[in-house]
């Protein structure tokens, strides 16, 4: 039975390539009037202008676990450091894992649907990117790592607005877009981010995958469109209304959708093969099911080759049993994908 | 497999729940030591009690914030706190504080050589200091993830990812390395210097037979072993991790290699904890659901100590002469049990 997630410290993973701002909002966050405690884990000592007893130094060690799966990494220190922490429940509120800038938030997130000890003590609660606006485009160019961290991100910080012009911005959220259109994203100069837009999220409670549209639509960009950004149009850097879309060469998100019921005996062995042989690829996935012969919507969520699901609740009445689910990943076999869920659907 | 459940069936187990006297230390406990006389519960955070007859005669603060590592000779205790330092209680309650670290680095491990040298490690860096007071260290490759010293000789074990180094300290250039894939949490020599075994992150321990550095994989636990105890003379080690205690058999000179481990003490609960009585062929064993059992290696002989209903069992303890057993429950609710 899983333990009551309330009771589960949560765990906020910042990342953000070199100077896009990590350190300014950690410690914004240490510094505001918040009254909680955090525990903080970073890998450059110094830089956090705080005193806080709990600022743990960590070495960023990344260990493959010994199942076979090159892909199936951890944070092995962090384990290390979480089993540490615990004997101080109560000391603080919630945990704040700052990574450097050229790491892959992957193993830090596998940690926590890999290690028992790990999972029952503590609950990732989301990945937060902090990007720079005048520099990002270029780092999705030349960096990989900046690229998966936007890719894995929930939430993006997208800092320094004030250093670049209207159009310059605009491009920028167009090269996020197009690599991750669900992340909920932020301008900030400064950091200057409300905190309960970047903590207690919940973006890995399975009861909180509620919608998993593209956040862009809502965007306050002044117009209105209804565009569904279904990734079946390849050109480039093509506008819409003014938004600008673009579609990263390697990292792309893919979303499909079905309003006809899913047979779960086909969809079940189709998605743990997929994220076996493809979960290299497969960044992050999450997904709605309305399964055929069943009142309970089914939500999963994954990290690479890791997947955990669960019976929700229940269909509301009146409410469409549309079954959604979306990967973001490096290369992914759109079309294998799309024909293997269209095999689940009950014909 | 048999099951059972202490609460709904306790007419069939011999209980000794009544003869417990119940010790509260109102705080949770991360290992218990004998230091003579006196039981000292380390607690997760600050302080230890002694307890002498049920009765709490000091709490020693002997660390600003937690206590990370635990380690005892039977004479005194030596802690590492992620305050950076390394202390030392005595029976007495005389704290002394062994070690500082300049970086304030949480000590991850400490050991206890038998003639009185102390080991601990931050970060990837092992320390060793020798009874005159001379210090020296050793860098393995990543995090050191357990230490213990060989039963003879001046040697220690530093187990980190990807296998355990074996350093002597007295001897420059020497470290020689047992390798093995994933990260090895733990370490202990067996008590006749033969084999080294580790626990791992995954649930799985690891062997080696030191003459010949023979590879030993004792696998097919449900979760991390992080209790370890040699039985009397060494003949099994005993394990937590599963539901049933499993005991490796290292009677014979190949150790449990080929053969299968024992599983005694079933219950639907995970074994925590787990400590073999010194002298005899029995042990303790904790549970997550906070059950303890006392039980016979022979025949699996099984008595109750303490009824299930709680929070999990965090640390079980025998004095050095096999006639008292202490133990403790995550909540810090804490008994003794007079033999």
């Amino acid at each position: 039975m899983p333990e009551l997630t309330s009771q589960k410290i949560p765990v906020t993973v910042l990342t953000g390539y070199l100077g896009a701002g990590k350190t300014t909002l950690l410690n914004r966050i240490l510094s505001e009037n918040h009254g909680k405690k955090y525990a903080v884990i970073v890998n450059e000592f110094g830089e956090i202008g705080i005193d806080n007893d709990l600022i743990i130094g960590a070495d960023e060690e990344v260990f493959e676990m010994n199942n076979g799966c090159v892909c199936c990494t951890v944070r092995g220190d962090l384990v290390r450091i979480l089993d540490g922490l615990m004997k101080r429940k109560g000391k603080f509120d919630a945990i704040i894992v700052e990574t450097t800038g050229l790491a892959d938030p992957a193993p830090v997130a596998q940690t926590f649907f890999v290690d028992e000890d790990v999972q029952k003590n503590a609950r990732l609660d989301a990945v937060v990117t902090v990007a720079d606006a005048k520099w990002l485009s270029d780092r999705l160019r030349d960096a990989p790592e900046a690229k998966n961290q936007i890719a894995f991100a929930d939430v993006i910080v997208l800092n320094k607005t004030d250093l670049v012009s209207k159009a310059e911005l605009a491009e920028v959220e167009a090269r996020i877009r197009g690599i991750n259109p669900y992340a909920k994203l932020h301008r900030t100069e400064r950091c200057q981010v409300a905190l309960s837009d970047v903590l207690e999220r919940g973006a890995f409670d399975l009861d909180r995958i509620l919608e998993i549209e593209p956040e862009f639509l809502d965007v306050g960009d002044g117009h209105d469109h209804d565009h569904h950004h279904d990734h079946d149009h390849h050109h480039h850097g093509h506008s819409h209304g003014g938004l600008k879309h673009y579609h990263d060469e390697d990292m792309q998100s893919l979303s499909l959708r079905s309003n006809k019921p899913i047979d779960a005996s086909k969809f079940m062995p189709w998605l743990q093969n997929l994220v076996a042989s493809e979960g290299q690829k497969i960044l992050r996935s999450k997904g709605i099911l309305a399964f055929s012969d069943d009142d309970d919507r089914y939500v999963f969520q994954g990290v690479h080759m890791m997947l955990e699901g669960d019976h929700q609740r229940a269909w509301k009445d009146g409410e469409p049993r549309e079954s959604r689910l979306v990967f973001i990943g490096r290369e992914l076999p759109e079309q294998m994908i799309r024909d293997g869920f269209e095999n689940c659907i009950v014909a | 497999m048999k099951e059972f459940d202490p609460l709904d069936n306790s007419a069939s187990i011999v209980s000794v729940t009544d003869r417990v006297q119940p010790v509260k230390i109102g705080a949770p406990v991360i290992a218990i030591h004998f230091l003579g006389d006196n039981a000292a519960f380390v607690c997760a955070e600050e302080n230890v009690a002694l307890v002498n007859g049920a009765v709490e005669t000091a709490r020693v603060a002997v660390h600003g914030g937690g206590i990370l590592c635990v380690a005892s000779d039977g004479e005194r205790i030596v802690m590492g706190g992620d305050d950076g330092k390394v202390v030392s209680l005595d029976a007495k309650g005389v704290t002394a504080t062994l070690a500082t670290d300049p970086k304030r680095r949480w000590i991850d491990n400490v050991a206890i050589h038998p003639d009185g040298a102390v080991a601990w490690s931050a970060g990837k860096t092992a320390f060793v200091r020798s009874v005159k007071g001379e210090e020296k260290s050793f860098d393995v490759p990543s995090t050191v993830g357990g230490l213990a010293f060989a039963p003879k000789g001046m040697r220690l074990a530093i187990a980190h990812y990807n296998g355990v180094t074996l350093w002597f300290p007295n001897m420059a250039g020497s470290a020689q390395v047992l390798e093995w894939a994933g990260s090895h949490l733990g370490v202990m020599f067996s008590p006749d210097n033969r084999f080294l075994v580790t626990s791992m992150h995954e649930p799985a321990l690891h062997g080696w037979r030191l003459a010949d550095i023979r590879h030993m994989r004792m696998t097919g636990y449900p979760g991390r072993v992080r209790s370890m105890s040699w039985s009397a003379g060494g003949k099994a080690l005993a394990t937590s991790g599963a539901d049933t205690v499993i005991l490796w058999p290292f009677a014979s000179k190949d150790g449990p290699m080929g053969k299968e481990p024992a599983m005694l003490a079933p219950l639907q609960a995970r074994v925590t904890q787990v400590a073999c009585h010194p002298k005899q062929d029995i042990f303790a064993a904790g549970y997550s659901d906070g059950t303890i059992l006392m039980v016979r290696l022979d025949d699996g002989a099984e008595i109750l100590v303490r009824r299930n209903g709680t929070e999990p069992v965090s640390a079980v303890a025998w004095n050095a002469k096999g006639t008292m057993l202490a133990f403790a429950a995550e909540d810090g609710d804490a008994g003794l049990l007079e033999l």
